[in-house]
């Protein structure tokens, strides 16, 4: 039962050039698309951000969240009560104090969820997101099942002067690529620094981290608090983008989406989230955008695929598009874990 | 509170913990023997009811309904358990997780695809469609309790079927050393068929006799399967006896909160849950 535990946390060159490459043709995407796919990437690039919360998480940390979506609709929703209903409010204080809420709710949940392990980490923490749901979805006060509207955009001012036009859809693609960089440098920087280190090493072992002296009931409720303030930040952006909240948006599907985001690229890097950030909405969007086909419309039945997408890619490729890389370069990266050092369950030989 | 009122929403918690409690054994027998996550497992229940609705249409009784349904399900369940899940006993929880979930999706479809997306209605049977008088305004419908007797046979059944015979010897020797009972001459591999099939048609027989009461609806399974998660993770994972008691407290809960304390409701049933794992992270009944 034990988990593949070396993830490929150094990239190899080739992977680097890719992302590299994926890079320069984000930047440059605006100047070909046209508004509808603008607002696609832009939507990707949101999820991307949600999907390297998690992966702080799942891949880094070792633990299985099933209910990270609650933290990115509660930023949702923190935006639309702190919205004023006539006037836009600016957002140099609905940020921080969006992504201040979610990262709240975390530590407040992890308080409870992170003194379990495997199985009841997925279960409690999917229970506890079920919660915030009803919560939201039974309270008429709190929009109910229709959620709310956000009518307006937060303003982006300095001293009176409009930096920002978060309206302008090409600025709201380029601010949202902005925070993607921004979030992806600071994951990697986290991720070799000690504190990353000693996630990974409770990923690895916990008991032998305990044994070392590592009080790892904080270093994990750190991690859930900062990995929620995370999702929170891409649920604020998300809103910002769609002018809407509703609890939808925090249902165990979209939980359960982000883990296949972060399974589809590959654990553990942030980069392979980012990349199966983009797959899987893409793949997703194609299903749902499928043809008529004589008599049946096969777009209508997109569920049927996107079940037998992810059950293949489960059987097929489990450590996702990085895993399938990984295999490939295996024993030629000393520092990735992938060295031959390990064996088929992650154990030191 | 009078002592009627009090009376129906006892028999009420109690209808609905017994309810939870079948569809929360499965559960727990399937992490405990073959270490599996099922999120699937409140599809089984969906399937449940909505070949209650299919059966009972065509042959217009629930009994039979409730036979072929059982049949139907656990055939599902052994092929599915041989096709996909055996293949995952071994893997990482991470994959078991988007497993289920996959089929989830696949599941809701070809619910979809067979029923339609409408809700449907389920006619008790007139034998058990009499209420039994309390006083002059309040009565308590005979089919509930008919409800509740269902799942305390088949309670009663689980419990010496695991306890008393061979199989359920065979049953734990598994769960409690796998390769041990193996290298003892048990067939491992049948056992774990055997227990899957086991939850899928408890999970069935939930779902169909909850049917008549609850009427037949999508993704009705997901709702109950977040309770049934509450329910093994307060018992214990793996603890069929922890599984009872947490089902008729989180009956009990749920029952009697929605009546005291309808503004909170909702979320009583998760701070209890919190409670629990303040005080014994591993459950009530960790073996």
């Amino acid at each position: 039962m034990s988990a593949i535990k070396a993830n490929m946390e150094v990239l190899p060159r080739g992977v680097q050039v890719a992302l590299g490459l994926g890079l320069l043709a984000l930047l440059a995407f605006p100047l070909v698309g046209t508004d509808f796919y603008t607002q696609m990437v832009t939507r990707m690039m949101i999820m991307a951000i949600f999907a390297m919360s998690l992966d702080l998480l799942q891949g880094l940390a070792g633990l299985v969240s099933l209910g990270h979506a609650a933290f990115f609709g509660l930023a949702g929703y923190a935006l639309a009560f702190l919205m004023p209903q006539n006037e836009a409010a600016s957002l140099w204080w609905t940020l921080p104090a969006a992504v201040a809420a979610s990262g709240l709710a975390a530590l407040v949940i992890g308080f409870f969820v992170v003194r379990t392990h495997g199985i009841y980490f997925i279960m409690v923490t999917m229970a506890f997101a079920q919660m915030v749901f009803y919560l939201f979805f039974d309270n008429k006060a709190l929009g109910g099942s229709d959620g709310l509207y956000i009518n307006f955009k937060p303003t982006v001012a300095l001293g009176g002067f409009t930096l920002l036009d978060l309206d302008h859809k090409v600025t709201m693609y380029y601010f949202t690529l902005a925070i993607v960089l921004l979030v992806y440098w600071f994951l990697r920087r986290l991720l070799w620094s000690p504190f990353g280190r000693a996630l990974a090493g409770i990923r690895v072992n916990e008991h032998r981290m305990r044994a070392m002296g590592f009080g790892t009931f904080g270093y994990k409720l750190c991690a859930f608090t900062l990995a929620g303030a995370l999702a929170g930040l891409a649920g604020y952006l998300s809103g910002v983008q769609s002018g809407y909240i509703n609890p939808e948006l925090m249902g165990f599907h979209m939980s359960a989406h982000a883990i296949m985001m972060v399974i589809l690229g590959g654990m553990g890097n942030f980069a392979g989230a980012i990349v199966g950030a983009f797959t899987f909405e893409y793949v997703l969007h194609v299903f749902k955008d499928l043809p008529q086909l004589g008599s049946i419309n096969l777009g209508k039945h997109w569920q049927l695929w996107m079940g037998s997408f992810i059950v293949l890619v489960v059987v097929f490729a489990p450590r996702g598009v990085l895993g399938v890389v990984q295999r490939m370069t295996a024993g030629r990266h000393p520092r990735d874990g992938s060295d031959g050092k390990h064996d088929s369950k992650g154990r030191h030989v | 509170m009078d002592f009627p009122t009090f009376l129906i929403q006892l028999l009420n918690s109690v209808q609905y913990g017994l309810l939870l409690f079948m569809l929360a054994a499965g559960l727990t027998l399937i992490f405990g023997i073959m270490g599996v996550v099922n999120l699937a497992h409140g599809s089984f229940y969906m399937l449940g009811a909505y070949l209650a609705y299919w059966l009972s249409g065509m042959f217009g009784s629930l009994t039979l309904a409730i036979l072929g349904g059982v049949a139907i399900a656990v055939v599902f369940g052994l092929l599915l358990e041989r096709l996909l899940f055996r293949y995952f006993y071994q893997r990482d929880h991470l994959d078991q997780v988007l497993l289920t979930f996959g089929l989830i999706y696949i599941f809701e479809e070809l619910r979809s695809m067979l029923w339609g997306d409408d809700v449907h209605g389920v006619k008790i049977p007139d034998l058990l469609s009499a209420s039994i008088p309390l006083t002059d305004t309040l009565s308590y419908p005979v089919y509930r309790l008919f409800m509740s007797g269902v799942c305390i046979v088949l309670a009663l059944g689980l419990y010496l079927l695991i306890s008393k015979t061979r199989l359920g010897m065979k049953i734990r020797a598994g769960a409690f050393n796998r390769d041990m009972a193996e290298a003892l001459g048990v067939n491992i591999k049948l056992i774990h068929a055997v227990v899957f099939a086991l939850g899928v048609g408890l999970a069935a027989v939930a779902g169909i006799i909850a049917a008549p009461t609850s009427s037949v609806y999508p993704n009705m399974g997901s709702q109950v399967l977040i309770m049934c998660f509450v329910v093994v993770v307060i018992g214990g994972i793996g603890s069929v006896r922890g599984a009872l008691v947490s089902a008729l407290l989180v009956g009990a809960v749920d029952t009697f909160g929605k009546v005291l304390l309808p503004q909170v409701a909702g979320m009583l049933v998760y701070m209890v849950m919190a409670a629990v794992l303040l005080w014994k992270p591993e459950g009530l009944f960790k073996q």
